[in-house]
Order: structure tokens, then sequence, then C-alpha cells
């Protein structure tokens, strides 16, 4: 049966240091992003002759961190290696990063592991290492020449291999959501930009060869790559075609993956130690503190504030839905009326973004302050849980804080609890429903009815219990 | 004024800060002379058109009354594989034959903010492959004391220009002898500093690992004055050394300079030809008065330096070349109806022979399959020499040997024997691999043709190395000789 043939999937995670200042060996900005073409470029990083690789020491500092944060182990030192290939993104036609050789271990973190999902599931993590980003190419409509862009050339990239450890799409991507955020609490890398988190993936079935899938541009796209190349994988040993060993890429358009060059013609990178950067002693380094981690903010979210498993969890895959929690309840502490209204309400208009990811974007205008407000006239009773979320749709394009909208629009907001205003109401109805009003005196479902009633001539706005306590007194009152 | 051109640095510095001739008369001078002497010897590639601008300006801060920097109004020649920035820096490569730097190398920084004047670029072999200057393609450099003969290299022009008089001192770069061997080939004085001492930034890498920028001058006091302000730690190259801390370890009083004890490397001058090995003895001899203690030393692991330097530096060149191919900076060609791959192809065929050798040999040793076996173990056998080197210096203060085994030879007699050119550097690889200083100074001529004695002294013991050298070249007492031209 080829369908219970075993899966086996590893991940090569390239991840941005968004969060530098500078380059991995200039001071050109590492924020390149909408800068104007080649303007982000100095001799080091466009490669010119008799320049030369000044390493950022907070990008060693960053790896760390993470190696750290997936319990990798730090070797004393490290150096750094050049992998020779042509190609017009590079600017000196060799990329400076780690390569393990000959016994020679060159990685900032080794032999690390992530515990994710709700059982736990172990990932193992082979090694975590520093490299340096190639330029980029511009394709132009009606040009036939590529141009090349060389802004994003030199930025710090952290590339993390794990084993092949995981069985199936879905658990690559509840991984690379731990992933993910622990990259954000790390606040190494600014996920949400395009580009600053990429993955290949290397899958086997069976004993089949293995197959690397490059180009995958974002993490949604990665379990449609996946699930694509099980089914074609499966598909060929149920018709005994050999699989081969070979890279594809992934055709974003089509949403296939293609074939790119077999293994046999594997290019040799040449590799050997960078002459310009001498070794570096990582054993002061490795003392370095990481920010609280992801599993432990979700520790604390249960124990201090009380909220339950799956909120908790729910709030730490997105980092920035963990700020803003935490920022809520410093304004009005009711973490679980804020937790709730957060997971429930605000998520669901939370787009997803180009990497597949739920992201607060600028467009969104609400932050602590609404949602705090918000759960507060909900708990004081002042608005009813369907203004509240009325509210948020409307605040989450506009802005206007939730306490302003009431005060302006008192008449259609707030709850009714004024006894006169609510007699008056009553009063109408029992004019309106003679026959209903009558059973009532002796029927509490017509109670109900009439409640109903009240309610919708309110919208939804009459207190409920004020209200059911004046219906009861007044139907007493009309014997 | 006459003849300002034969003056050394502090008789020019001297001269200038006097007001007893300006800056200008000088460069002018030395400018008037490179365009009489240079077409005999070829020594230049471009020559600064911004020099005598540069002296006037100097005059104008000594006439105001400013203080100008110890170098003020030397003129120094560079090797044209250190960057200038807005002075062409073409490495004698066809692929480098448009490039203008956009800044200055860290010893260019330095030497323009002690007031030198860069007067111009100059020849060298290709990329710095080379022991000759042939491989130039800018046309080779000729001897200044035979022009039938070769100049040595790869800082040809760097150690010719000088021996002619068409500059005050020069930069080279010696990545396995190419400052030291022309300047035994010219009869001037050529020095290799300690790896680390001076930054490499801006200087076109051929072998990162190996090489160090260094003076040319006429005399040691030249050369000292030369690192003095071009050496030190620099925050643009990792591999800098901050050296107050290792100056220090220098256990040399420079009061007891006749109590050095001095190994001669067996090796390396019984494996000299007749007439440089007479030469260095009879040197010996001239500067014995001076009591230092002599000794036969031995160096085994030498025999396979030669082995070990050419497969680090082509493996290393190979890589550091690659950048080459003419999509950022190079020159003029159409890109239009290539694909890219036949583009790198169609650039890259515009390297010269020795450099496209070098770049196959260390793209061989460097491939899987083959690294252990030649990569590998070449870095094994510089540790060995490195180590056997340390040893012999806790016996000696100072290692000498002849610079280069044989006499300057004929242009063309071993341009097409790869092997034969590559022993001319078996003597000065050792420092290169080991990173310690060396200097050549000359010693003597034979039929005319200059001889140089080399001093080797472990890492940053250049103090001493340098002190020494210049007891040795007043007991020799031959600088005061400079070729007709």
């Amino acid at each position: 049966m080829t369908s219970s043939l075993p899966v086996k999937i590893g991940l090569e995670i390239h991840c941005q240091l968004t969060q530098l200042n500078t380059k991995l060996f200039c001071s050109c900005y590492c924020n390149y992003r909408e800068k104007e073409i080649n303007s982000n470029i100095c001799p080091i990083c466009l490669g010119l002759p008799g320049s030369l690789p000044i390493l950022n020491k907070k990008a060693v500092e960053f790896a760390i961190m993470i190696s750290k944060a997936l319990d990798c182990k730090i070797p004393e030192l490290t150096v750094f290696s050049r992998k020779n290939y042509f190609y017009p993104d590079l600017p000196k036609n060799f990329q400076i990063t780690q390569y393990d050789s000959y016994g020679t271990s060159t990685s900032i973190g080794k032999e690390g592991s992530i515990k994710y999902g709700e059982n736990y599931k172990i990932a193992r993590i082979r090694r975590i290492q520093l490299e340096e980003d190639p330029g980029r190419l511009v394709y132009e409509n009606g040009r036939t020449q590529a141009l090349i862009d060389y802004n994003r050339a030199g930025v710090a990239l952290v590339e993390i291999v794990t084993e092949p450890d995981f069985v199936d799409p879905k658990e690559v991507r509840i991984f690379l959501n731990k992933m993910t955020s622990i990259l954000e609490h790390l606040n190494v890398c600014n996920t949400n930009l395009e580009g600053s988190l990429r993955c290949d993936a290397n899958i086997s079935i069976g004993n089949g060869k293995k197959v690397e899938i490059k180009n995958i541009g974002s993490f949604s796209d990665i379990e449609k790559a996946l699930t694509y190349e099980i089914t074609r994988q499966k598909t060929m040993t149920i018709h005994d075609i050999e699989i081969k060993a070979e890279t594809r890429h992934w055709d974003d358009k089509r949403k296939i993956t293609k074939q790119a060059r077999s293994k046999e013609e594997e290019e040799d990178y040449r590799y050997f130690p960078e002459p310009d950067i001498p070794k570096i002693l990582l054993e002061n380094l490795s003392l370095i503190k990481t920010s609280e981690l992801p599993d432990e903010r979700k520790s604390r979210f249960i124990n201090d504030y009380g909220l339950s498993e799956h909120v908790a969890q729910v709030l730490i895959d997105n980092k920035d839905l963990a700020d803003l929690f935490e920022s809520a309840i410093k304004i009005y502490h009711s973490p679980k009326s804020i937790s709730n209204w957060i997971v429930s309400d605000i998520l669901a208009f939370i787009e997803y973004d180009s990497s597949g990811k739920k992201t607060i974007t600028d467009e969104m205008k609400i932050d602590a302050k609404h949602i705090a407000e918000i759960a507060k006239l909900v708990d004081d009773n002042t608005i009813n849980r369907s203004t509240a979320k009325s509210i948020i749709s409307r605040i989450i394009k506009t802005g206007e804080l939730p306490s302003d909208i009431i005060k302006k629009e008192k008449q259609t907001t707030t709850i009714i609890n004024d006894e006169t205003i609510l007699l008056e109401s009553i009063d109408k109805i029992f004019n309106e429903e003679k026959k209903a009003t009558l059973d009532a005196k002796h029927n509490p479902t017509a109670i109900n009815f009439l409640l109903g009633k009240i309610m919708r001539m309110t919208k939804g706005r009459a207190d409920p219990k004020i209200t059911t306590i004046l219906l009861k007194k007044r139907l007493d009152e009309e014997v | 004024m006459s003849r300002l051109y034969t003056l050394n640095i502090e008789q020019v510095t001297n001269g200038i800060k006097n007001e007893e001739f300006t800056s200008e008369e000088y460069v002018s001078q030395i400018i008037e002379r490179i365009i009489k002497v240079d077409q005999k010897i070829n020594s230049f590639i471009t020559i600064n058109d911004n020099a005598l601008v540069q002296a006037q300006q100097i005059d104008k801060k000594i006439r105001s009354g400013s203080t100008v920097g110890s170098l003020a109004g030397i003129v120094v020649g560079i090797k044209d594989n250190i960057s200038t920035a807005g002075l062409k820096t073409t490495c004698a490569s066809k692929m480098l034959s448009d490039y203008v730097p956009p800044y200055d190398a860290t010893v260019i920084k330095r030497l323009k903010d002690k007031d030198a004047i860069i007067i111009g670029k100059l020849n060298l072999d290709e990329f710095a492959m080379g022991s000759t200057t042939e491989w130039s393609s800018y046309g080779l450099t000729r001897n200044p004391w035979n022009l039938d003969y070769v100049c040595g290299g790869s800082s040809g022009g760097s150690a010719a220009s000088v021996a002619a008089q068409l500059c005050t001192a020069s930069l080279g770069s010696d990545t396995g002898g190419s400052v030291r061997c022309p300047a035994s080939f010219c009869s001037v004085v050529g020095f290799k500093p300690t790896y680390g001492l001076v930054s490499r930034y801006g200087l076109v890498s051929y072998s990162n690992s190996l090489e160090q920028i260094g003076p040319i001058g006429r005399t040691v006091s030249d050369v000292k004055k030369i690192m003095e302000v071009i050496s030190g730690k620099d925050t643009n190259d990792n591999t800098t050394i901050d050296t107050r801390n290792n100056i220090n370890t220098n256990n040399y009083d420079p009061e007891q300079k006749n109590n050095q004890k001095i190994g001669l490397l067996r090796e390396l001058i019984n494996g000299a030809d007749e007439s440089v090995y007479q030469c260095i003895y009879s040197a010996i001899d001239k500067f014995n008065k001076f009591g230092f203690t002599y000794e036969e030393s031995s160096l085994k692991s030498s025999e396979y330096a030669l082995a070990s330097y050419y497969t680090i530096a082509t493996a290393e060149a190979s890589s550091n070349l690659a950048r080459f191919d003419n999509i950022r900076y190079g020159f003029e060609l159409n890109p239009d109806d290539y694909e890219w791959n036949t583009y790198f192809s169609k650039t890259r065929g515009n390297f010269g022979d020795e450099v496209k050798r070098r770049i196959i040999v260390g793209s061989f040793v460097l491939s899987s399959g083959y690294y252990g076996k030649y990569y590998l173990k070449a870095q094994r056998v510089k540790n060995l020499i490195k180590h056997e080197l340390k040893k012999l210096f806790k016996e000696y203060d100072l290692l000498i040997s002849p610079t280069v085994p044989v006499l300057p030879f004929k242009i063309g007699e071993k341009i097409d024997d790869p092997l034969k050119m590559y022993l001319i550097d078996i003597n000065t690889v050792l420092a290169n691999l080991a990173g310690i200083p060396a200097i050549s100074i000359p010693i003597g001529f034979k039929n005319g043709l200059p001889i140089g004695l080399q001093i080797m002294a472990d890492e940053f013991q250049e103090k001493k190395l340098l002190d020494i050298s210049e007891v040795i070249e007043k007991s020799i007492n031959i600088n005061t000789s400079y070729p007709d031209l």
C-alpha cells in the first residue's frame, strides 16, 4: 500500500536578521526594502576589488540567541567559509557562509530541538549558521535583459537546518508557526516583511531518494508544495517509476513543483575557509541572554492570568496578538475578557498576509487602548456584546475610541437601564400586544415574548435583567 | 636646485619644510624625469595628473605656517593593485582597464594624511601573479641596471621606479616575495611586514592569507619612515592586529644591537647560484666586524614551502578573481545578445595566461575529492614551517639567506617555463607562509647585476629587524650608487 509509505520531510529555513541596523559585512542598511535600486550599496557589499568583509558582531549575537532558543550546542569558536559559484546576483561570485568539512564544525549552533504542537512533538535542529543574502534579479516587461539590484546583497541570513523529522505537511505548518513566533519573540526578524523568512524542503517517501524543493516564496505555500510533491512521488511509486535525487522549484503560479537540475550535475562549490575573517570565539558570546520565549510566555499567561491553554496558544502563536493582549491588560486589568475579545473577535478581522501569517497591518487602526475600553464597557454593563462587536468592526477602520463613540452616540449605543424609559417601552408594548399581555400574567413563556419585543424595539439596548423585573412588576400591577 | 630626485625622505621633507625648495619644484622635477626616463623601463601605468596641484597645496600650507605631515612633499609610487580613489587601478589586467576605484586603500589614506603625494600607479605582473613583471598587459618593466634584464616581480614597477629615482619611495604587495624579489633585482630595499601589521583594505586580493603591503625605498631608513605611517590596526581589515600589545613582547634593546645572534639558513644559501653564494659570504665578512654571532642553521621543512605556497595562493586566487565578470565594473563590452554564462566566459577570456593557469590550478586543488589531498595538506605544511621557524627564532634573533637564489636574468628567458619561474620565489615564500617580517637589502653586484640579502625575524620584531638591517646596510655601503639612465 503506497498510501502508508512513510514520508520524511526536512527543512532549511532562511531567516533575514531584519532587526539589525546594518548588513552582515558592511555598514550599509540592513533595511533595503523600498530603497531606490542600487542605492543601498558600498565597496564591500558590491564586492569591489580590494574591499574586505567586516563581521557584524551583533549578527553573531542574534544567531547565538536563535541557537540558544532552539536548544543548540554552541561551539567554542567558529569560522566562515566561501561557497564558490557564478551567478550575476552574487557580487563576489562567492557567498560567505559556514560549512562543515573535514571534521571541522563551523556552525553557530548545532544539535538542537524544538517542541511544537499540542502533543509537544520534537523536531531536531541539525545546525544554525550565518551567511549573506545575494542581490536580486529584476525582470522588466518588454526587456530581454535582467537587471540586478544589489540593495539586498550582504544582508545577514541565519540558516536553520532541521533533521527530516516531519511526516506530513500539517506538522510542517505547525512547526513553522512555532518557529516564526520564536523568531518574533527574540526580536531578530520581523517575519511580516516579504522575503524575510524563506524555506526550502527535502522530501523522501519510503526508501526513495531525497528531493529538494526550492523557491517556496511564502510559508502559506509550503503546505501546498509539500502536498503536491508527496502526491507526485506516491504516484510515481505506484507506477514503479524511480524517484531521482533532484532539486525542484516551486512554481508559484501553477502551484506545482518542476525539475530544476538533477543532483548528478550538482555543482562543486569548492568550499574553503574565508581568509579575511579570523576565527570567532563564541565562549563569551554564548552567555548572551535571550528574551522571553513563546513557551515561557505561554505558561506565564496560563499561570498568572488564568487563560485557558487554547487561548494562550492562539495569542502566543502570533507575537503581535500576545503583545496587544499584554498592553491592553496594563490599561484595564481583565485578562480573561481582554483575551477573549482578541481571540474571538479581533482575530476575525486580521487578514492573512503574503507570507501566510495573520498580520496586524497599519490599515487596522485598533490598538490596546481600544480593546481595553471595549472590554471595560461590556464588563461595566455600559454596552452589550452585540453593540461591542459592531463598534469593533467600525473602529478597526476608523480608529475612533469606543468611549468617544459612546459619548457621541449615547442614544444608539448604551444599555438602557433607566426605569422611566424602560417603563415607557413596556407600556407601549402592553398596548400593542394586549392578548400576549393577558397571557403573560399566567404564562412565563409569554413574558419572554414581551421581553423579545422590547429588545427589538430598543435595538437590543434594553438591560434584560432590569426589564424583566419591571415587566413582572408591571404585570402584577395590571391586575 | 638640481637633482632633487636623488634625495631621500628626510632630505625631501626637510628641504620642503625649511623652504630650501618647494614641493612643486620637487614634483616638477620628478615628473620631468618620469617623462624622460620611464620610456626606457616602463615602470608606470598611470601618472597622477593631480600631483602638482597637491604639491602647490603643501607649499601653501608651509607658507601660511600651518603644520604639515611627517611625509610632506615626498612622492610615492603605488603598485597598481592598490586602490586609489579617482585614479585608475588596473592590476595590469585588461579585465580592469577602465576601473576607477571610488575609494582609497587604507595605506593610501594614511600616506595622504601625512601629506605624501601619490605620483602614479606602477606596473606589475597581472594581479601580482609573476616574478618578473613580464606578465603585464601594459608591457613589461625593464631592469634599470641593465635594460635587457628582468626587474623581478611582481612589484617590478615599484622597485624599478625607486631604483631609477622616479619617486621617493613606493608601495608594493608581497604575497610570496613580490616586494623583496624586485627589490633584490633592482638593488633597492624592500620590506614585507608581519601579517596583520599593515591593512590590506584596498589591496586587490591575490592570496589574502599570505599577502601584505610593503614599502620599497632606496634606504632602510626610508622604508622605516613609510612603515611608521602605514602600519597599525584598521577597522576596515579584520585581520589587522593591534600592535601596541605585541611591541611589548619584543625583548630587544636598541642599545644592544651588536649582541644579535644570526642564523645562516643552510638550505637557502647552498641552493643559490655560485655568484649569489659568494656575494652573501663576502657581505657577511663586511658586517662581521659589528660583533654579531653567526651560525649555520637548518630549516628542514623549507623543501615543501614552494609547493605549499603555490597550492594556497592559487586556491585563494581562484576564488578572489571570480568577481571579475565585467558586470559591475571592468571594461567596455556590450552585453547584448549574450546569455549570462557566455558573457562570463567571453569576459573572463581577457585574463592573461599566467592568471588563467593559476585560476585553473586553484580551482582544481579546492575541488571536492582533492581538497584534502592538496589544500589541507598545504595548510599543514604551512603550520609546520611556521612552527619550525618559531623554534629557530628561540635560538636566533635573525635568519639570513639570499633573497633570490639567482641573478637577474634576461627578459624572456623563463617566461615559457612556469616551474623555473616559480623557483625564483623559493626563499621568499617562507616569510609569507609563516606570517613573519622579512626584508631584502642590496649587498652587491655581479656583472653589473644586483644581489640582495634577505633577513627574516620573528613576528612583530620589525624594530629589531629594521635596526639591524640599517647597521648591515651601512657596513656594506652600496646605496650611494644608482643606475645611469
